[in-house]
C-alpha cells in the first residue's frame, strides 16, 4: 500500500499528533467511522472516545475530547479540546476529576451544571479507560 | 540635608533590598512571557483550522438557523473582562477595567442592561465592590493555562448566550502586540456573524465537503467550539500582556531604585564630606585656642 493518511490531531494547547497511518477509526456522533487512505472529503463531528491510529501492524490510541474530524485528499485532521496518549494522561487528575464530577451531578443544581458535569465526567472515564486497557496488555 | 550619616545608610540599603526583589520580579515575568508566548502559538493551528472549519460550513449552508450566528434583538449584553490574579503589574488592570466601566456609563443607564463574567480576583472584586452584576466568575487560573483550565467558565458562557441568559457578547482584554506595547481591545464575539456579512457569505461557492450526518448537527458542535476557542484565544493574549505589562513595570521599578541609589550616594558623600570638614575646623580651631 503506498498512499497513506498524513494525520494530525490538533488542540488548543499544541499539535499532539503529526505522523503518517495507514488507517484511522475514531467515534463520530452516528457511530465508529474508520478512514483509509484516498477517502472522500468529509467532516465530521467526533465524540469524546478513545482515536485509534494504526501503521503497519501497531495502533496508537489518543483519547479525545469533543470535536471534529476532517478529511481531504489523504490528510487527516482530528481537531478536538483535548487529545492526550496514554502515557500523558494523569490519572490521579482524572480520578479527581470523576469524582467531582459525580459528586456534581448528584446535587444536580441548575441545568449547565449538569450538562457540563455530565461532560466532564465522560472526559474523565474516557481517559481512565484508555489507561486501564494498556496496563491489561 | 535633614538626614543623618546613618540615615542616609540605611536608606540606601532598603532601596537596595527592593530593588533585588523588583529585579528578580522582572526576570521572572519575562520567563512568564516566554512561556505565554510559546502556549500562543501552540494555539495558533488549531484556531486556524477551526475557523477554516467554520467558513467552510458556513459558506456551503444556505440555512443559519443556529442560534449562535443569528442576531437578536439586544436586551442585555455580557461584558467578560479579563484582569489578573495578582497587582503589580503596571498598567494592565486598571486600563482594562476602566476601559470598562467607561463603556458600560455610555452605554446602559440601568442594572439589567448587562451583565460581567469576571477572569482574575482583581476584575472580580473591583465590579463586586461597584456593586455591578458579576454573572460568574474565574479566579486563581494558572499563569500558564491549558484549555481544559478554562474550559467550564467559556462553556458555560456561550451556553448563557445559546439559553438567552444575554443576547450579546463582548469579550474587553489586553491584546498583546509585543512585549512593550499591549492594548485595551473591545471585541464581540457573539452572536457570531452580523446580518450583513451572513447574506455576503451566502453568495459564495458550494464546500467539496461531505458532512456527516449533516450541517445541522455539525453546526450544533463547531460553532459553540468555535466560540470557545475564541475566549481561550483572548484569554492567552490576555496571560502574555500581563506577564509583558508585568515586567516593564518591575523593569521600571528597578531603574527608579537604580537613580534612587545613586541620588542617596551623592547625599552621603556629601554628608560625609561636611562631616569631615566640620570636624578638621573643629580641630584647627582648638589648636590655634589652646596655642594662642
Amino acid at each position: 500500500m503506498d498512499k497513506q493518511l498524513t494525520v494530525e490531531v490538533v488542540t488548543p494547547d499544541g499539535q499532539v499528533v503529526n505522523d503518517v497511518f495507514d488507517m484511522v477509526v475514531v467515534q463520530a456522533k452516528q457511530g465508529e467511522i474508520g478512514v483509509l487512505p484516498n477517502h472522500t472529503a468529509m467532516i465530521s463531528p467526533v465524540v469524546i472516545s478513545t482515536a485509534r491510529l494504526k501503521k503497519d501492524k501497531e495502533s496508537m490510541k489518543v483519547a479525545i475530547g469533543g470535536g471534529f474530524i476532517e478529511i481531504e485528499n489523504n490528510h487527516v485532521t482530528i481537531l478536538v479540546q483535548s487529545a492526550e496518549t496514554p502515557k500523558k494522561i494523569d490519572v490521579e487528575r482524572a480520578r479527581k476529576a470523576k469524582e467531582r464530577a459525580m459528586r456534581r451531578i448528584k446535587q444536580h443544581r441548575k441545568d449547565v451544571d449538569f450538562r457540563r458535569a455530565e461532560l466532564a465526567l465522560k472526559r474523565a472515564i474516557n481517559r481512565l479507560d484508555l489507561v486501564g486497557e494498556d496496563k491489561k496488555m | 540635608m535633614a538626614l543623618s550619616l546613618r540615615g542616609i545608610q540605611k536608606k540606601i540599603e532598603s532601596t537596595q533590598k527592593t530593588k533585588q526583589i523588583t529585579s528578580a520580579m522582572h526576570m521572572v515575568a519575562a520567563s512568564k512571557l516566554g512561556k505565554s508566548e510559546t502556549s500562543n502559538n501552540a494555539f495558533v493551528p488549531y484556531a486556524e483550522k477551526i475557523e477554516e472549519m467554520v467558513r467552510h460550513i458556513v459558506l456551503s449552508y444556505g440555512e443559519h438557523s443556529h442560534p449562535i450566528l443569528i442576531p437578536r434583538r439586544v436586551k442585555k449584553v455580557a461584558y467578560l473582562v479579563m484582569t489578573s490574579d495578582r497587582g503589580l503589574a503596571g498598567p494592565f488592570n486598571s486600563q482594562v477595567l476602566r476601559k470598562l466601566e467607561n463603556l458600560i456609563n455610555e452605554r446602559h443607564r440601568q442594572k439589567s442592561e448587562y451583565t460581567i463574567i469576571a477572569i482574575g480576583r482583581i476584575g472580580k472584586e473591583y465590579f463586586k465592590n461597584r456593586n455591578m452584576p458579576v454573572l460568574r466568575s474565574a479566579t486563581g487560573l494558572p499563569d500558564h493555562p491549558y484549555f481544559s483550565d478554562l474550559e467550564d467558565l467559556t462553556y458555560d458562557t456561550v451556553q448563557f448566550f445559546i439559553d438567552g441568559e444575554f443576547d450579546q457578547l463582548e469579550l474587553v482584554y489586553n491584546y498583546f502586540y509585543s512585549a512593550i506595547s499591549q492594548e485595551v481591545v473591545v471585541k464581540k464575539i457573539l452572536p457570531l456573524i452580523a446580518e450583513t456579512e451572513v447574506d455576503e457569505l451566502r453568495h459564495e461557492m458550494h464546500s467539496p465537503f461531505l458532512f456527516e450526518p449533516n450541517e445541522d448537527q455539525i453546526l450544533k458542535t463547531l460553532l459553540p467550539q468555535y466560540a470557545e476557542s475564541l475566549i481561550y484565544g483572548a484569554f492567552l493574549e490576555s496571560k502574555a500582556s500581563e506577564n509583558a505589562s508585568r515586567m516593564n513595570a518591575m523593569r521600571n521599578a528597578t531603574d527608579n531604585a537604580d537613580n534612587m541609589i545613586s541620588d542617596l550616594r551623592l547625599q552621603y558623600n556629601r554628608a560625609r564630606q561636611a562631616q569631615i570638614t566640620q570636624e578638621l575646623a573643629e580641630i584647627v580651631g582648638g589648636a590655634n585656642a589652646q596655642q594662642g
